[in-house]
Parts: C-alpha cells; sequence; structure tokens
C-alpha cells in the first residue's frame, strides 16, 4: 500500500512495485521523450493557477490590507480575524477544508478544484501580503501627509497622488518574494487532483517507478524555470523601490 | 510667572479689539497634549500682507500655534477665524459644530505652509512636486500650472533642476523647491516653521534670500516662527515673543528686540547675541 | 450551519489530537534540520573559493525556489531508486531532510544578515586585538550577530511547524493524515479538518504572539543602546 493512498489527495493513484524494474534509475533519451509532452502540459495548469493565484492574491492584498486601516470598527476587527486565521493555519489544512470541508459544511461545492486551489492560495497569501500592505501605508513619514494637507489635498488625493506611490515602492521587494511562494505552493493543487505538473510526475512516477528520479528531476527544473523569471522580477522590484520613499 | 501672564491678558485684549479687517485671529486658542497645557490662551490677529516673527525658546508651542491654522493640530478650546471664516467649526441648523473635512478644505484653502523638514514628495521630480497641487485641487489645467510651476522654481533659482528628485538636492535647495510648492498655490498666509534650522550654516543664506524676495513682494501674509534674530528684525512687521504657552510680549522688531520688557525675554535674547 | 455534527466533533477530536505529538516532534526535527543545515551553507558562502560560493549561490536559489512538495517525493519516491547513492528512507526521515533542507536555505540568510549586520569596526577591533579566528567568533562576532536574528529564527520555527503538514503527502501521521483518515472512513471530511485548522491556530497565534513581544523586546534595547550611543558622542563633541 501507498503512504499517500491514504490520503484524500491523490485522486486514486495508486502506486505499483514492479518487479521487473530492471533498469533501476536509468535515463534514456526515449525515457525523456515520453516525460517531457506529459510534463509541458501540466505546466500550462501550473501557470494558470499561479496567475489567477496571484492576481486575486494581490487584490485580497489590497483589500485586506485597507480594511484593517479603515475607522469602521466592525470591518477593521472582521478582516483582523480572517488574517489571524489565515496566517495561523497551514496552507494544505485551508486547501482540505475548502475542498472537502466547506462543501460538507453548507451543501455548496466551490465549483472546482481550480477555484478551491486559487482560492486557498490567495486567500492565504493575501492575508499575509495584506500585512506588507498595512506596514508600507502605515510608516510611509508623517511629513508626507501633513505636506499633502497643506496643499489641501483631499483624503483620496492624498492616498493616490502622494501615499500609495511612496507605500507600492516598499511593497515591492516583499511582493517580490511572495510570487516565488505563490508559485511553489501550487504544487499543492495536485493533491486535490488537479492535472498540474506535480500530478503529471506522479502519474508518470506511476506508470514506471524506475523513471522517479528523472520524472522528479524535471519537474524540479520546470518550476525552476518558471521561478527564474519571478527572480528576475523581484530583483527588478527591489531596485525600483529603492528610490523615491520617504521614511520615519 | 504670574507677572508674565498679567502682561499677556493685558496685550491680549488690546489686540483683538482694534482689528476687524484681519486676515486670521485667534480668539482665545488653549491647546493641551493630555494632561499637559501647552497653550494657555492666545488671543492674536493678523492683518493681510502682514510679517509676523514668531520666537520663544524651545517647546514654547510656536509650532502647535502655526499647526493648528494649518489644520494639523486641532485645538482644545478657542476658535481660529481666517478670511471671517470660522476654521475649526462649523454652522449647522443655527449651532456651531466641529469642522467636516470638507469645511476645513474649504477654509484654508488660503493657508500655505514650509516645513522644517521640507516635506518634499520624494517618488515625484521637482517639478511634479510643484504642479500636483494646483492640478489636482485647484483643478488649473495643466499647460498653465506647469508654466507658472516652472515661472516659480525659477524664481527660487531652480530652472535647471525641474526633472531632479529631490534626494538629488542639497537641503537650501529642497527648502527652495518647498516653498516654491507652496507659492504656486498662492495662498494669502504662508506659514514657515523654522525653515533653515535643518539646514547646514552655509546653505541658510540661500534660503533667506529667497524669503526676503517674497517678503518684499509684499500681498502675502506671513508667519515665521524662526531662531534667526537678525532676519526677523530685517522683515518683520511684529515679532511676538511666547513663554510657556502665552504671548508674553509683542511689538515692533525694534521694541521687542532691542529694547525689551519683559524679563525673560531679555534673557531668551541674551542666549543669542552672546 | 445545520450540518455541522457535534459528536463527530467530539468522536474526532482525541483521534487526531493523538496526532500532535509527531507534528511537534517532526516541526523540531526539521527546524534542527534547517539550523544545521543553514549554518552549514554560511559556512561555505564565507569561504574564500569564489567558484564554490558562485555554486552555492544557484544551489541555494534552486532548493528555495522549487516546491518543497516535489522535494519531499523526490526524496521519499525517487531516491531510492537512484544509482548508488539511493537508499530508501522511512516517511519521517524523508520528512526532516526534505523540509529542513529547503528552510535551511531561508535560515542561511538569517544567519549570513546577522553576520552582515556586525559593525566593520567590530571585525576591525577584533584584528587589531590579535584575536585567534576561533576567539574573533566565539567572543566577539557571534554574541553580536545572534541576538538581533533570535525573533526571525522564531518565526521560522512557527513556519515550518505550519508546514510539516505536507509531509501527511509522504504517510507521516501527523494530525492531518489522522483527521485525512478519519474522514476517509467516515465519508465526513468537515469536522475532523476543522479540528485541525483549530489546533494549528491555537498552537501558532499564540507563539506568533511571543515572538512579535519578543521582538519589541529587543528592538527597544537596540534604540536604548543606540540613544546611549549618540549621547556619548555628543557629549564627546562638547567637550
Ligand atoms: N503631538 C504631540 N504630543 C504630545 N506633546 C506634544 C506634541 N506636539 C508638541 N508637544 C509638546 O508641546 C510643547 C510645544 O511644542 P511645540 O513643538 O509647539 O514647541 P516649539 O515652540 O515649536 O519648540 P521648538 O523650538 O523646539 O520647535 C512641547 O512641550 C512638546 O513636547
Ligand atoms: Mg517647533
Amino acid at each position: 500500500m501507498t503512504p499517500k493512498g491514504q490520503a484524500p489527495s491523490t485522486g486514486g493513484l495508486t502506486l505499483s512495485f514492479n518487479e521487473s524494474n530492471k533498469y533501476k534509475g536509468v535515463i534514456t533519451i526515449s525515457a525523456i521523450a515520453d516525460i517531457f509532452p506529459a510534463l509541458i502540459q501540466g505546466v500550462e495548469v501550473t501557470l494558470k493557477v499561479l496567475f489567477a493565484s496571484i492576481i486575486l492574491g494581490y487584490s485580497m492584498a489590497f483589500i485586506a490590507g485597507f480594511c484593517r486601516l479603515s475607522n469602521n470598527i466592525i470591518l477593521r476587527s472582521f478582516t483582523g480575524f480572517y488574517v489571524e486565521v489565515f496566517r495561523g493555519t497551514s496552507l494544505i489544512v485551508q486547501l482540505f477544508w475548502l475542498f472537502y470541508a466547506l462543501p460538507m459544511l453548507f451543501n455548496f461545492d466551490i465549483g472546482s478544484n481550480f477555484w478551491a486551489g486559487v482560492l486557498a492560495i490567495s486567500l492565504n497569501y493575501g492575508a499575509y501580503m495584506s500585512e506588507i500592505v498595512r506596514g508600507s501605508i502605515l510608516s510611509v513619514a508623517k511629513g508626507q501627509h501633513e505636506a499633502s494637507t497643506a496643499l489641501n489635498m483631499t483624503r483620496f488625493q492624498r492616498m493616490r497622488l502622494v501615499i500609495l506611490p511612496q507605500a507600492v515602492r516598499m511593497m515591492l521587494p516583499e511582493f517580490g518574494n511572495y510570487l516565488i511562494l505563490m508559485l511553489k505552493s501550487t504544487s499543492l493543487v495536485s493533491l486535490i487532483g488537479m492535472h498540474d505538473i506535480l500530478y503529471q510526475g506522479d502519474l508518470l512516477r506511476d506508470a514506471n517507478l524506475s523513471q522517479a528520479p528523472t520524472v522528479y528531476l524535471l519537474v524540479l527544473v520546470f518550476y525552476f524555470l518558471m521561478a527564474l523569471p519571478l527572480i528576475w522580477l523581484t530583483k527588478k522590484m527591489e531596485a525600483f523601490s529603492k528610490k523615491g520613499v520617504a521614511t520615519q | 510667572m504670574s507677572e508674565t501672564s498679567v502682561v499677556t491678558n493685558e496685550s491680549a485684549t488690546e489686540s483683538t479689539t482694534n482689528n476687524e479687517d484681519a486676515i486670521v485671529s485667534y480668539k482665545n486658542i488653549t491647546k493641551s497634549f493630555g494632561d499637559v497645557e501647552v497653550l494657555k490662551g492666545i488671543d492674536l490677529d493678523i492683518k493681510p500682507a502682514e510679517k509676523v516673527a514668531l520666537i520663544g525658546p524651545s517647546g514654547s508651542g510656536k509650532t502647535t500655534i502655526i499647526r493648528m491654522l494649518m489644520t494639523l493640530e486641532q485645538p482644545t478650546s478657542g476658535e481660529i477665524i481666517v478670511d471671517g471664516k470660522n476654521l475649526w467649526h462649523m454652522e449647522k441648523n443655527g449651532e456651531l459644530v466641529p469642522a467636516t473635512e470638507k469645511h476645513l478644505r474649504e477654509v484654508r484653502g488660503d493657508i500655505g505652509m514650509v516645513f522644517q523638514h521640507f516635506n518634499l514628495f520624494p517618488h515625484m521630480t521637482i517639478l511634479e512636486n510643484c504642479m500636483t497641487a494646483p492640478i489636482h485641487v485647484q483643478k488649473e489645467d495643466k499647460a498653465s500650472a506647469k508654466k507658472r510651476s516652472i515661472e516659480m522654481l525659477e524664481k527660487v533659482g531652480l530652472g535647471d533642476k525641474l526633472d531632479n528628485y529631490p534626494s538629488q538636492l542639497s537641503g537650501g535647495q529642497k527648502q527652495r523647491v518647498a516653498m516654491a510648492r507652496a507659492l504656486v498655490m498662492r495662498p494669502k498666509v504662508m506659514l514657515f516653521d523654522e525653515v533653515t534650522s535643518a539646514l547646514d550654516p552655509e546653505l541658510v543664506g540661500e534660503v533667506l534670500e529667497v524669503i526676503r524676495d517674497i517678503a518684499k513682494e509684499g500681498e502675502m501674509a506671513m508667519v515665521l516662527v524662526t531662531h534667526e534674530m537678525e532676519f526677523a528684525l530685517d522683515i518683520a512687521d511684529r515679532v511676538i515673543f511666547l513663554d510657556n504657552g502665552v504671548i508674553a510680549e509683542q511689538g515692533p522688531p525694534s521694541k521687542v528686540l532691542e529694547n525689551p520688557d519683559n524679563e525673560r525675554l531679555q534673557q531668551f535674547l541674551h542666549r543669542f547675541r552672546g | 450551519m445545520s450540518n455541522w455534527q457535534w459528536d463527530t466533533f467530539f468522536e474526532a477530536f482525541p483521534l487526531v489530537v493523538e496526532g500532535l505529538g509527531i507534528t511537534i516532534s517532526l516541526t523540531f526535527a526539521c527546524y534542527l534540520c534547517a539550523l544545521i543545515v543553514g549554518f552549514i551553507w554560511t559556512f561555505i558562502g564565507r569561504m574564500k573559493m569564489k567558484p564554490l560560493r558562485w555554486v552555492l549561490s544557484w544551489v541555494m536559489e534552486f532548493i528555495r525556489s522549487t516546491p518543497p512538495l516535489v522535494q519531499l517525493f523526490f526524496l521519499y519516491f525517487a531516491w531510492p531508486m537512484v544509482p548508488y547513492v539511493g537508499v530508501t528512507l522511512d516517511p519521517f526521515t524523508c520528512a526532516v531532510l526534505g523540509l529542513g533542507v529547503h528552510y535551511s536555505t531561508y535560515i542561511g540568510e538569517v544567519y549570513r544578515s546577522g553576520i552582515d549586520n556586525v559593525e566593520k569596526g567590530q571585525w576591525e577591533a577584533s584584528k587589531a586585538l590579535n584575536f585567534s579566528t576561533p576567539k574573533k567568533w566565539t567572543k566577539i562576532i557571534l554574541p553580536q550577530a545572534i541576538p538581533p536574528t533570535i525573533p526571525m529564527l522564531g518565526n521560522y520555527l512557527i513556519i515550518m511547524f505550519k508546514e510539516v503538514p505536507l509531509a501527511s503527502t509522504i504517510g507521516v501521521v501527523g494530525i492531518l493524515q489522522l483527521a485525512n483518515n478519519y474522514g476517509a472512513q467516515n465519508f465526513r471530511y468537515l469536522e475532523p479538518l476543522t479540528i485541525v485548522a483549530i489546533l494549528f491556530l491555537v498552537l501558532s497565534y499564540p507563539s506568533a504572539l511571543l515572538i512579535k513581544k519578543l521582538e519589541n523586546k529587543m528592538n527597544r534595547r537596540f534604540d536604548k543602546k543606540e540613544a546611549l550611543h549618540s549621547m556619548k558622542e555628543s557629549k564627546g563633541a562638547v567637550s
């Protein structure tokens, strides 16, 4: 039996320990030729989940970040509760809860494992990043608020023209790091049956356990190749944020 | 101590009675931070185009006085009238109620301020620093706001730095930009809070020069918190000595700075002259 | 909320809680592994050989930017198949190595920042005083480098705690795995998964508060030191 099979997550995958595994760990060209197309298919799913999570996650970060700064105490404490719950529990637990438990609670289905995955990732990282949004806005120097008041700007103009442009510069480096965290976390959606790159890798491993090293190494390399542009972007964001901020 | 406050109350009542045409009047303003009463009943009228120098020991409340006019600090009690309009209160159903943000914006439009630490917007160029508020706050069209901003920056001697960012300027240059930024808004009253005290000594001159030029043009009222006594003597119409949260002495600069009555003022000036 | 069953909750609770021991001991084992491997990264990173440092930085980048879940699968499913060096590892060991090494790349950064933050003057002083290398590190550099990193290291312990349920995917029977088992047997995931969430929250939230408190305390101490420092300086200027 496979330990992984116990999780509700494997979508019926089973490991077959084949006695006829003579080619233990040998990487052949033909094996790679088999593996590649399958993994590429998975990359597409991974990227879809990633982009949806990035967009929703950043939106969540700003919405929750602003709510926590609002004067409305109900809004503030409700968002505070959301942030602490999602930061205080594991992403994998949240994912399973959204996918398995929530439908049971409300007799309501999120609709697809895609949305369960995207929602879990974006709610989780949105919670973390909302703290960055809040912290950055709060750490724009007091003098900037005062100067924009002295120029008779409205509350909204102060935020839009003066505070937010500087706060965003402070957020960028951290936001960049979260891009890579989100990419890594997309691998969890394979546990709820999304056919992402890791899931494809698991299938290939099940088909022929001996090629597991090749398969997982390639999966890792694919993730790294996807991460490279994000790492580059993070560096760019860091460089950009170095100029144009006034803090206390 | 008690003597000082008696003097204040007399001079205060005097000044409130004889000024109907003031652009700014403080009426019995007090201000407390927590339990500490920082201002203990300030009455002060500023006439249009009048240049007022505010002096006093550290912690006497000079900054607090002008920050209340800029709406950066709320008075604990009393009223401030700007151009006939009550700044911190408004009328609603025949009653005076605390001002809303909208009301504050309507009234403070005539006030401008320059800060000790410049507070330029670091993410904007010098030119953008100047033209943002005219465009967004005064709804001036972009071309004319830009033209006026460039003129103003040329006037303060920074016509060649339009596209630089604040971080690329010296302290003196930053402060001149801050003045241009405030001036393009065409305020009727301009507040200066120790605008030279964060500068290296060799940069003080260029900033004072600009203020002197503005003062000479004349039509704008100015309130300067300053430790530059020579400068105050030169440009101020009136010098006010603030001590322990009250106006302890005021009058023409020649009288207040060179022949003061108040003992604390004498000591205070002695430290600067010595 | 009509679907919520309290009796299921109370039935599942003791069963799930039983996994807490494994979850917590795995957390500490992974953390210890990360602390040690992180030290090795930092040590290699300070060596004089440039090519080695270059290779190291890419290896760390690779480990850090690929999913720990895949790394776990690699160790668990693929490692035994690797010729010559491959060995079969039990799930617990796999998890310790996988998560420990993954997070060691972060811990290594924390160490590095701690060391980099020690003032240049301190290095020069230890040179001037002719300290031996081990003495320099144990007496001067580390005592100053370690304290500021403690809150950050504490944060990573909490992060590790929340990452550990990943190990259920290779069969480590912690609280998440027990909840999943219960769910699979009884066709009810709602209550057991909620119990898991509550357990995580109850354990990690107070720890996070504690660390925040520690951080504030250290910041204050640091500020005080700074204030003293500048006071001395200004006094020096007067005299
Ligand atoms: N936001 C605040 N909260 C609490 N106390 C304050 C605050 N602002 C000012 N004070 C106190 O009010 C008093 C007057 O401050 P203010 O800044 O007006 O003095 P000042 O005359 O401008 O002094 P300086 O010459 O040092 O600038 C001081 O004792 C100061 O500590
Ligand atoms: Mg002041």
